[in-house]
């Protein structure tokens, strides 16, 4: 196997082009833009149709994406890949990481893992409700909506960003540079 | 009961999962599937997410627009409904410094072993979910407010679209090297 495979890092730089190359290939190949946060509405649909079908059909949201559409799609199937591609490339490079509570985190809220999940799974509620009201997220307005140049991504871009900044200031301060 | 669980078809499918494979094995390898590097980045201490996302951006931009411009390979632009770009934004980015991953990263995060991302994944299903539930406010009184539809900044200033892409390349350039040197974490594994 050859040797850059088994780096536990690439190049930021190398990383970036790669992934603007792979949006070449998605484009022009698949007729598609990379993006990720659609699938988690296509498995919130899947999740609620186990147990109350209807709910699916009469909500305009969930019918929009699951009535009449597959919801194991190409881009569900892109979700399940970069999971596996994440685990391969650290299992190459041994580089993984069995991370309960990030060092940051313990620095500032302590180490239980029971309120560093709660913080994760709000932070990840508040993620997907703005991605879905923005129309997208890091990787489908972030990465592929600017590159198009589309003026409703670079505005999330420029929102996400500095709420970004803001936030991470406010939870940790300038302090917390001493521990990421 | 399973009457949703349907199947795209199989090349779309595997398509999928081989773009998805690609994305994430890049995703882990430049170190972006990390909480302390994207903390690091909106900290100001590690500028790794600003190389990737830009170097990607700059470089996808040149091969798509010269893709369209050559044949015809259409562009997906999403609609400018700016006042619920800027509110889902800011909505996402406090959400992903409280979890310290998009969803995409998240996803990445949990195949390199993070446990706590599985708790943001959940989330995200529930955010979605809550979402779905709520929609029909926000469209009528976010999405509606502004919607300029699938503009790019070519379109909206009459510029010709090459004028950007060089402009973004010029950008990254001058944010490249001014970063240079001025992180104060790696991100290495």
């Amino acid at each position: 196997m050859p040797g850059f495979l088994r780096q536990a890092r690439w190049s930021p730089y190398v990383v970036g082009a790669g992934l603007g190359v792979l949006s070449w290939i998605t484009f022009g190949l698949m007729d598609k833009a990379l993006g990720t946060s659609t699938s988690f509405v296509n498995l919130a649909g899947l999740i609620e149709s186990f147990f109350a079908p209807q709910h699916v059909e009469q909500n305009a949201y969930l019918a929009k994406h699951m009535v009449d559409k597959p919801a194991i799609n190409w881009q569900m199937m892109l979700v399940i890949g970069l999971g596996l591609g994440a685990l391969i490339s650290a299992k190459l490079g041994r580089s993984g990481i069995k991370e309960h509570v990030p060092d940051l985190w313990a620095w500032r809220f302590g180490p239980s893992r029971a309120v560093r999940y709660f913080g994760a799974f709000a932070g990840g509620v508040a993620i997907l409700f703005g991605a879905r009201l923005a129309g997208g997220c890091t990787s489908g307005h972030g990465i592929s909506g600017s590159l198009q140049l589309a003026v409703g991504s670079w505005t999330f871009f420029a929102c996400f960003f500095g709420a970004g900044i803001a936030t991470a200031l406010a939870l940790y301060g300038k302090a917390g540079r001493r521990h990421v | 009961m399973f009457e949703y669980l349907r199947f795209d078809s199989p090349g779309k499918l595997a398509m999928g999962l081989i773009t998805g494979l690609v994305f994430g094995f890049l995703l882990q390898r430049g170190g972006v599937t990390r909480f302390r590097v994207i903390l690091g980045q909106f900290l100001w201490a590690n500028h790794t997410v600003i190389r990737v996302m830009f170097t990607a951006v700059v470089v996808g931009s040149i091969g798509v627009w010269a893709m369209h411009q050559m044949w015809d390979v259409p562009l997906h632009v999403k609609n400018a409904t700016l006042a619920a770009n800027a509110l889902g934004g800011v909505i996402f980015g406090v959400g992903m410094a409280l979890l310290g991953y998009c969803p995409g990263t998240a996803i990445g995060a949990i195949g390199e072993g993070s446990r706590h991302a599985i708790f943001g994944a959940a989330g995200m299903v529930t955010g979605a979910a809550v979402y779905a539930e709520v929609e029909p406010w926000f469209k009528q009184h976010v999405l509606a407010a502004v919607d300029l539809g699938k503009v790019t900044w070519a379109d909206v200033t009459g510029l010709n679209v090459w004028v950007f892409v060089a402009g973004l390349v010029v950008i990254a350039a001058a944010a490249f090297s001014l970063l240079r040197g001025r992180d104060l974490t790696s991100a290495g594994a």
